[in-house]
């Protein structure tokens, strides 16, 4: 089985507390922000990796994850790139563009673009980045290839390499489960996480993976030397021939309002309710 | 002027509150642009929704019954076909919303502005502001293709009155669509619950990681959020622990509550819990650790262990 896996970067989503916005208000600066993997393309990648590998045999590649990057051509997108190779991926893609000039309708022309140049089984992403919030390139990649797309996919099982895949995801009020015909587009949820999140019909059925508490899989001292000697190809937009317009322009950046009032400690559960019961008066 | 097509969402039949708060949405933008708004009833049980949505102000009411589970494939093209003749396409950014509406957007080769808190009609003009980044940044973006589809946040938007009247009814044909040949719907499992719905509850309680057991969360938690008749929540440890199923989760990839009260029980409070709750009017953290980051946007913080102090406040609460 062949899997797409995007990544992007984004500015340390656990420290998004200290972004600023431009003197001007018309951009978000993240300067002494280091950029990290997107965690939810981490997540993705966790599953891209569990269905191409037999994690009996010391997860033993038995099929292939290209990466793909759309962003600056500097050090640290190919850092991110490097780093999904180190964790087992086979080869990267780093596609050139000024994260100013991206946004969902971009992102899913140009990953279009290099689904028709490489013909993969599935496309598995994260179903939002941590920057944007956005929830929309992965859907609307699919629907430009004509492909079925599952968002929040919490539990993937295959036994024919992608061909037909039983998909659990996650709803509002519950979970449903789809069965798919490849190839299709995957975006994955918390859960996909959880030790048996995957079945592949190489790993044995019921094999438990270690638990991972927050990301994926963390990259073993070989696989780091390994992904030193990995391809990454590079090109740009030029190359692919996409239609870069935009249909978002975002004129402003503001920071939310700070919480107004203290925090008051509480003496004890009587204290609890007075203030709740007579202060706030919310029970 | 915008003409606007909120895109209802159905629960077995019956439209679910996220669909009141687009009506909401799209009421903004239509009045703020000297523009009408309709509704489009889509799914199985289309015709009985669909009276049930004449009673929102709407010019009027399309439907389009299509029978079993929903995936998106099978609804888009019937969206997209009766969006057609709008400017803007209004949903709530519920799990159904976001998997719906992009798909309806690359459709209509319209931009997509996803999860909104605000509507701007200056000067006739549209933009939206939008949380990112977690909620720790705002920002105002304005949609240029022809087509705008939008996606509204639940907590952001009260679910509109019910004003009389009758909408007129239409049917809507039901396009096809290949790609739904693709996905078959196997089943759901339903959570059925008598609480409140997590998105729009007055209060919400909800334990972390420290609860320790699914059985705790029923023993220590379930009591207090049924004495103060809230909805429950947690943190996505719990849901990853399993203690809870994993639709109640509260956070940047989970629901987003802005509930009058909210109570956060050994719960840390990570950035990404953060953006789930801290638009709560009053925010209240039961935690060992005073020094817990929910310290951050708790109005009232009790520093003590949840297992000793949650009954009693349970048995007080009762006593009001
Ligand atoms: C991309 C991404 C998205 C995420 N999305 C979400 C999300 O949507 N929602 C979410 O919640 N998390 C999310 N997380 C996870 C988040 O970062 C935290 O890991 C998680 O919220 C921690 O859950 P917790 O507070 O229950 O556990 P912990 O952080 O372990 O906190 C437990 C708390 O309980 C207290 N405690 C322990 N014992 C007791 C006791 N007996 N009495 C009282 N207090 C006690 C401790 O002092 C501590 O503060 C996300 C993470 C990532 C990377």
């Amino acid at each position: 089985m062949k899997i797409l896996v995007s990544i992007k970067r984004v500015a340390d989503p656990d420290n998004a507390s200290k972004l600023k916005v431009s003197s001007d208000g018309t951009a978000v600066t993240s300067e002494g922000l280091e950029w990290k993997m997107n965690p939810f393309d981490d997540w993705s990648l966790e599953a891209a990796l569990r269905l191409t590998e037999n994690a009996a045999e010391k997860n033993a590649r038995v099929g292939e994850v290209v990466l793909v990057s759309i962003g600056p051509n500097d050090e640290h997108t190919q850092r991110i790139i490097r780093e999904g190779l180190a964790k087992g991926a086979e080869r990267g893609i780093l596609v050139e563009a000024d994260e100013g000039n991206l946004d969902a309708s971009v992102v899913s022309a140009i990953l279009k673009a290099i689904v028709d140049k490489e013909s993969p089984d599935l496309v598995v992403m994260g179903k939002q980045a941590a920057d944007g919030d956005s929830n929309v390139a992965g859907t609307e990649l699919a629907e430009k290839l004509g492909w079925p797309v599952i968002n929040s996919a919490m539990k993937i099982l295959t036994s024919d390499d992608g061909k037909t895949l039983e998909v659990k995801r996650e709803l509002d009020t519950g979970v449903a489960t789809v069965k798919v015909t490849g190839p299709a587009v995957i975006t994955t949820s918390d859960r996909i996480l959880q030790p048996d999140s995957v079945q592949n019909g190489v790993t044995p059925d019921g094999h438990q993976y270690a638990k991972l508490e927050v990301g994926g899989r963390y990259a073993s001292l070989k696989g780091i030397m390994q992904a030193k000697k990995k391809p990454i190809d590079q090109m740009s937009l030029g190359d692919l021939g996409v239609d870069t317009a935009k249909s978002l322009n975002y004129k402003k950046f503001e920071l939310p309002p700070a919480r107004s009032g203290q925090t008051t400690f509480v003496e004890d559960v009587a204290d609890l309710v007075d203030k709740l019961h007579n202060t706030a008066k919310v029970i | 002027m915008a003409n606007v097509l909120v895109v209802a969402e159905l629960l077995e039949g019956k439209a679910r509150k996220t669909t009141l708060c687009a009506v909401t949405a799209a009421k903004q933008i239509a009045e703020g642009t000297g523009g009408s708004f309709d509704i489009l009833s889509i799914g199985e049980g289309a015709g009985a929704a669909a009276e049930e949505l004449a009673g929102y102000g709407a010019g009027k009411v399309l439907k389009a019954e299509i029978a079993g589970g929903y995936t998106c494939e099978k609804y888009a093209a019937t969206v997209a076909e009766a969006g057609k003749g709008y400017d803007v396409l209004v949903a709530c950014a519920s799990a159904y919303g976001k998997d719906l509406l992009p798909r309806v957007a690359a459709k209509l080769g319209a931009g997509v502005a996803s999860d909104i808190s605000e509507v701007h009609t200056d000067g006739g003009k549209l933009s939206y502001t939008r949380p990112m980044y977690a909620g720790n940044m705002f920002g105002t973006v304005e949609i240029l293709t022809d087509k705008q589809v939008v996606t509204v946040r639940q907590s952001e938007f009260e679910p509109a009155a019910s004003s009389g009247g009758a909408s007129p009814s239409e049917d809507v044909a039901v396009q096809t669509d290949p790609a739904a040949d693709k996905v078959e719907f196997l089943g759901v499992e339903v959570v059925k619950s008598e609480r409140p719905d997590l998105g729009d509850a007055d209060v919400v309680v909800s334990g972390g990681r420290a609860l320790k057991s699914a059985d705790n969360f029923t023993n220590v938690i379930e009591p207090l959020v049924d004495a103060l008749g809230a909805a429950m929540g947690a943190s996505r440890a719990a849901c990853d622990a399993g203690y809870v199923a994993p639709e109640l989760q509260v956070g940047q990839t989970g629901k987003v509550v802005a509930p009058k009260l909210y109570i956060a029980i050994g719960i840390s409070g990570a950035i990404q819990h953060l953006a789930g709750m801290k638009g709560s009017k009053t925010i209240v953290a039961i935690n060992k650790d005073k020094e817990a980051p929910i310290a951050q946007v708790a109005d009232y913080f009790l520093v003590a262990d949840l297992f000793d102090t949650v009954p009693a406040l349970t048995e007080a609460v009762k006593k009001l």
